[in-house]
């Protein structure tokens, strides 16, 4: 029970941050509030079992072309649709939502509603203090430490990744600095996205796939978010593993839990922002003040 | 005789000094008018039926609207007035035998009360922070619900909730006329000083404090009404379609967001618009008459949402208005565009 606690908690929790990561960024960049995240993460998910059963591709194959296709998506939907109409708040929630029930529907309709589960990248398990853990957990949970840091890095090290942050503190004088930001906006949206689907490649062959699987990651990245305070990715991320382990908590411990588990951690989520308004680590923008 | 005259000349200035003057006033005049005679028409059930149900969300979706719309307070969690309202009147329904007419007034007054429990907390939050936290009142709720399946009856929702009326036609005169009134009502509080206060917590809310506005009373009495509109339209549909997981789910939430942007927020007749539009459109133009098989209606529906909304961000009702009527500068009463001057005041429109 412990070591299912553990292993499961930590393998959702990453993918958690990981989604979360990627919402948060393209938030605190462009302000945007992409409710098709975790479609992405769903397309890429099916693209990959689809490329890898019906195509016949080889698996690792499938995967970085399941990547660059849902990369390429997302960006394309940010530059053609979304970028369009980002002005109007309420306008790009609704915007974002008929993208999100767009990709589900074009996933039901062309591969169908039938569950199924992803090909496992590697087989069999290793022996950790006694406990055997797969070794898809195992790399699940590498690869989203591997991620944190290089968008940490990213984001820290290299000069687009300061021009980034700097466009996120502040738009307009990041423009009179002569940074590029609508480019910068899109680079963000693509590693926003690229993010979403590498999450979607660690969670196929973990779970069965239904079109409807990008419902349950949304609401929980956004209590994620929020928890952790916007547009800061140490929230996101420590919101994450908060929520993603009370999540296994419940479902492990509680009578009933499969029901109760959403409705756990969106009360401690709640809870938190009752207590601390701007969420853990939140930052106040600057057209937010006063 | 005199007064039955002076009445009818009341009357008839009234049709035509505010109503006919404006295009959308009569299309709308007209068009209540034909809903209103259309059973006798076309007694069709299953139209009927997508009429009632549009009828019921069109109130919530102008709930939602009075809420957000007017007040900037996006919820994104609106269901929970809806599936309260629905769960109070089914299981006072079931349990206790109570008929529509006591129980809808008593899950509206529900709906009411949570709006002032999930009020006071959500005060403290702004912008996206309350979007997101009051996404997840109803989800929460939708987790105790199924939970505890021998007093909520979990996933199926309450087996049996008495009608409203015996027959279709008799249900749809009670619903139709009544989101009629209802929305008239919502039109009116959004039209008095409070709609005014409501706009100004949107547009400013610092600005509207410092000018003496208690703001916090004001967003509560916002989620308060909206509370009791949206309670009302969940108890209307506990009684005719039944009361179960599905009123309260994400989709729910979603869903009535997409119907009052459609149509165009801080309006009250844009939801309105936007239900009865895409409603009957998604149920009964593009599976009945188009013959579009019933998995790419949903496709289609969001397709259509996403190309309107592209071309009109404002929402297409708004959009309409605007193309159609100008605003006069002086005395700020709506016009017809093709007026070079304004019809009460006579100042020049431009």
């Amino acid at each position: 029970m412990a070591e299912n606690i553990i292993v499961y908690g930590l393998v959702w929790s990453g993918v958690y941050a990981l989604l979360a990561i990627g919402f948060s960024l393209i938030f605190g960049v462009a302000r945007i509030v992409n409710l098709a995240h975790t479609a992405f993460y769903m397309l890429a998910a099916y693209l990959i079992f689809h490329l890898n059963t019906a195509a016949g591709l080889n698996v690792y194959l499938s995967v970085f072309l399941a990547i660059i296709i849902v990369t390429i998506t997302g960006t394309l939907s940010y530059r053609l649709i979304i970028a369009r109409i980002r002005q109007h708040e309420s306008t790009t929630l609704i915007v974002t939502i008929a993208l999100a029930v767009i990709f589900q529907e074009a996933v039901l309709k062309g591969f169908g509603g039938t569950f199924v589960s992803g090909p496992k990248l590697i087989s069999g398990e290793t022996g950790i203090f006694g406990v055997g853990v797969l070794n898809q957990h195992l790399l699940t949970f590498g690869v989203v430490l591997l991620l944190l840091l290089a968008t940490w890095a990213f984001l820290m090290k290299t000069r687009t990744g300061v021009a980034i942050r700097a466009t996120a503190q502040d738009r307009e004088v990041a423009n009179l600095m002569g940074i590029n930001v609508p480019g910068m906006e899109m680079i963000t949206m693509a590693i926003s996205a690229a993010l979403a689907a590498i999450a979607g490649a660690l969670v196929a062959p973990l779970g069965v796939l239904t079109p409807g699987m990008w419902m349950h990651p949304l609401i929980m990245i956004l209590a994620v978010v929020v928890l952790g305070g916007l547009g800061s990715l140490k929230g996101s991320l420590i919101g994450a593993f908060i929520l993603g382990f009370s999540e296994i908590l419940v479902v492990f411990l509680a009578p009933s839990g499969a029901f109760l588990k959403t409705s756990v951690a969106l009360t401690i989520m709640l809870i938190v922002i009752m207590i601390k308004p701007e969420g853990l680590f939140g930052i106040v923008f600057e057209e937010e003040r006063g | 005789m005199n007064v039955l005259s002076t009445y009818l000349s009341r009357f008839y200035k009234f049709f035509t000094g505010e109503i006919f003057v404006l295009p959308s006033r009569t299309t709308a005049l007209l068009l209540c008018l034909f809903l209103l005679i259309f059973p006798l028409i076309s007694p069709n059930d299953f139209i009927l039926r997508v009429l009632i149900i549009a009828s019921i969300y069109a109130i919530f979706a102008a709930s939602w609207d009075l809420l957000s719309g007017f007040t900037g307070q996006i919820n994104f969690g609106h269901a929970i007035f809806f599936g309260v309202a629905a769960y109070t009147a089914g299981l006072l329904n079931y349990n206790l035998g109570l008929a529509p007419w006591a129980t809808i007034p008593i899950g509206a007054l529900a709906a009411v009360l949570v709006g002032l429990i999930i009020g006071i907390p959500c005060l403290r939050l702004r912008g996206t922070y309350l979007a997101f936290a009051t996404l997840a009142f109803p989800l929460i709720l939708l987790g105790i619900i199924q939970a505890i399946p021998n007093i909520t009856y979990g996933e199926l929702g309450i087996p049996r909730v008495d009608p409203l009326a015996g027959s279709r036609v008799a249900t749809y005169y009670i619903v139709f006329p009544s989101m009629i009134v209802l929305g008239f009502i919502m039109w009116k509080i959004a039209d008095s000083k409070i709609g005014l206060v409501f706009h100004a917590i949107r547009e400013d809310e610092v600005t509207a404090r410092a000018s003496g506005i208690n703001t916090t009373r004001y967003k509560l009495l916002a989620f308060c009404l909206s509370g009791l509109f949206a309670g009302i339209a969940g108890g209307l549909y506990a009684h005719f379609v039944n009361a179960g997981p599905s009123t309260l789910e994400l989709l729910l939430s979603f869903q009535v967001i997409i119907w009052a942007v459609f149509g165009g927020i801080a309006t009250i007749y844009g939801p309105i618009a936007g239900v009865f539009i895409l409603y009957p459109l998604q149920k009964i133009v593009l599976t009945r008459y188009l013959g579009v098989p019933a998995e790419l209606t949903m496709l289609i529906f969001a397709f259509i949402v996403l190309i309107v909304l592209l071309f009109m961000p404002q929402g297409l009702i708004t959009w309409l208005r605007d193309k159609t009527e100008k605003i006069c500068p002086r005395c700020k009463l709506q016009n017809v565009a093709t007026r070079s001057e304004c019809r009460v005041c006579t100042a020049e429109l431009d």
